[in-house]
């Protein structure tokens, strides 16, 4: 376990590293500096602001001096707005991580429902329809589902304000953010949980004469729970790129909306600050979650 | 052996554990029938063929998406429009016919049609700037799963290549290779697809001007790529986990012992014993190929603009939606149709083809 998890750590610091390399070397590619405007600085003044900013060093030495302003959380300056990238992840990620935790508990809790009510109904009408809703929900792209969504509920219906600075609810929006993670965890819990049921515990279980919903709720539901762990690092990364569109849609000023205004003003060092922040944060959780399933099930070996 | 002769019985020996044939007598007819082949020998594809067949979700799956590509293979050929062509009639351009509703005309093409002209309807009606909306969609289907297949070959063919290689040769080589591979798998790849796509759209810039990957535009051209530098790594350990079971069966031995070179043992023995699951999960990236291409289009980083895909043409639409909600249904429900009957006939294909899932 401990070989384990030092060997997973250390796989996670590498990628962590990677992505801070590909970002930072990708930016060195695009042509043009800061200073390469239609009104450009005097060649002196150019040269004593690159030496300032550590410009006219060699491409290794700025890629450390990137590396430990990341350490030290200095993502660096927007080129638009000229406020501290760093600021601007603090203060918009809250909405957004909010928005995502929700959806994060509704996508675990209606998906293990609904896996668990369509593996022990298998074959039965709810069922069926469980699994017609998940096929049809894993089809659709969340900018479409949440636009519909925005349509029917809010345009047309009324049945909900649009977002605005006083009218904050976020019932629309996780609705759109969970229903693909939702779906797709409910067919996990289905699959494992129908393996679990035909396991000789189980049957173990019920020969004893154990009540029937504590057969499901303390021996099946359990041991199904285990692969379900394993999808929360690549939800939380669904999740994280999803809320860059649904919070595009429904105009939520969260991380997302700035990363895709970022993408579209080519506002170059926001883009690769936000990159590196939820790449990061991706790393972290999938790394929690194969530890939590390491720890969780020692059964499994990894070699 | 050779001086066997079925009359002379040999005689048995005391003791001796040989059988007294004496004693056995020859089968009956119904015996013998018994023993005929009742139905041809199948192989494993065929197998799996009739199993996919029999699923009527997976077949209903198959007929949409043929209807679908003879949809886009023969509506260019029938309807008289271009996909970037404003809606001219008689040569003279028309203020009208901007954003006209299903089946309708415009003011000057119903004048036309009144002097006893033909006018191909505009099924979809026409977009903001008068063109043709039904076309747009077609094309946009059109690239729309272009994008989906290529990006699905890409990975294939690196996948394949990587995987095999390393499955095949094994030992330090085998740790080595998947090391990387474990490295890319843990990149996030949504981001990684859109850094590489701000970026690449710049560093190419107006390079490709004039050469063929130009009518792909940057975009489409940086989608490939990080395709091919990202997504193979599923591939890659999809192969190499088949190639290990596979490489240690007799036959691959019996080939070895005659001399038979890696390559060949590669390209003849083990490869068409795993085709079928590679393909299929070839197949199972079309869908995802079309999710990230649409999700791409969404944000700004899609096709070249007066090309269409359908996700550029939902992401257009989500400006008028209110006044103009057919826009957004026609490439919204594209994009679902393909992806779910994709998403069918992959389950369908792991159901036919998954030997642990046979009963």
């Amino acid at each position: 376990m401990l070989k384990y998890s030092v060997k997973r750590i250390l796989l996670a610091i590498v990628t962590i590293f990677i992505i801070a390399a590909i970002t930072f070397f990708a930016m060195n590619a695009i042509p043009g500096g800061p200073f390469a405007k239609e009104k450009a600085p005097e060649p002196r003044v150019q040269a004593v602001l690159e030496a300032r900013y550590g410009l006219n060093k060699p491409v290794g030495e700025q890629f450390i001096m990137y590396l430990t302003n990341l350490l030290r959380g200095d993502f660096g300056v927007s080129l638009k707005t000229g406020r501290e990238i760093s600021q601007t992840i603090s203060t918009s990620f809250s909405v957004s991580a909010t928005l995502g935790a929700m959806a994060i508990v509704v996508a675990l809790v209606f998906g293990l429902l609904l896996g668990s009510i369509a593996a022990l109904m298998r074959g039965k009408w709810p069922d069926r329809t469980i699994i017609f809703f998940t096929i049809l929900f894993v089809s659709v792209p969340s900018f479409i589902l949440a636009t519909l969504l925005l349509l029917i509920f809010s345009h047309g219906l009324g049945w909900f304000q649009v977002w605005s600075v006083t009218e904050t609810n976020y019932t629309l929006p996780v609705i759109a953010l969970a229903l693909y993670p939702m779906s797709y965890i409910t067919r996990l819990t289905k699959s494992s949980m129908l393996d679990v049921l035909g396991q000789d515990y189980i049957r173990t279980a019920r020969a004893k004469g154990v009540r029937e919903q504590l057969v499901i709720a303390k021996h099946a539901l359990r041991n199904a729970l285990i692969p379900v762990i394993t999808y929360v690092g690549p939800l939380t990364a669904y999740i994280l790129t999803g809320s860059l569109v649904v919070e595009t849609v429904f105009g939520i000023g969260g991380l997302g909306t700035h990363f895709v205004s970022a993408i579209n003003n080519r506002d170059y060092p926001l883009v690769m600050g936000t990159t590196i922040f939820l790449a990061t944060l991706m790393v972290i959780m999938t790394l929690v979650s194969d530890l939590l399933y390491k720890a969780i099930d020692p059964k499994i070996t990894f070699d | 052996m050779s001086d066997y002769h079925p009359d002379q019985i040999p005689q048995k020996k005391p003791f001796s554990l040989q059988l007294d044939v004496s004693k056995f007598e020859p089968a009956t007819a119904a015996e013998k029938e018994q023993h005929d082949i009742m139905r041809e020998s199948t192989t494993f594809f065929k197998d799996g063929m009739r199993r996919l067949f029999k699923n009527p979700l997976a077949v209903l799956s198959i007929v949409i998406l043929v209807l679908l590509i003879i949809t886009i293979v023969v509506a260019p050929m029938v309807v008289p429009y271009g996909y970037s062509e404003v809606i001219r009639v008689n040569g003279q351009r028309d203020r009208s016919v901007t954003n006209l509703r299903p089946f309708t005309y415009s003011q000057l093409e119903q004048q036309a049609i009144d002097e006893g002209q033909q006018v191909f309807p505009h099924i979809f009606g026409t977009d903001e700037l008068g063109r043709d909306y039904f076309i747009r969609v077609v094309f946009g289907a059109r690239v729309s799963l272009a994008v989906g297949f290529f990006a699905s070959m890409i990975v294939l063919v690196i996948g394949l290549l990587y995987g095999s290689i390393s499955g095949y040769v094994g030992g330090k080589t085998d740790i080595a290779m998947m090391r990387i591979v474990d490295v890319i798998y843990s990149l996030p790849d949504t981001l990684m697809v859109i850094m590489l796509s701000v970026v690449l759209d710049q560093v190419l810039g107006d390079s490709l001007k004039g050469t063929i990957l130009a009518s792909i535009g940057n975009n489409m051209l940086s989608l490939f790529v990080v395709f091919g530098v990202l997504y193979w790594v599923g591939m890659a350990r999809l192969v190499r986990g088949q190639i290990l079971s596979i490489k240690n069966n007799e036959y691959v031995l019996a080939a070895r012992a005659l001399g038979a070179g890696a390559g060949r043992i590669i390209r003849k023995h083990i490869l068409p014993n795993c085709m079928s699951v590679i393909f299929i999960s070839a197949a199972l990236q079309i869908p995802s190929a079309i999710f990230t291409e649409s999700f791409l289009s969404f944000i700004g980083l899609g096709v070249q603009a007066p090309m269409p895909s359908l996700g550029s043409l939902a992401n257009l639409a989500r400006g008028g939606m209110q006044v103009y909600p057919y826009k957004m249904l026609f490439p919204a429900l594209g994009i679902c149709l393909i992806v779910l009957s994709f998403n069918l006939l992959g389950d369908g294909l792991r159901d036919a083809f998954d030997p642990k899932l046979r009963r």
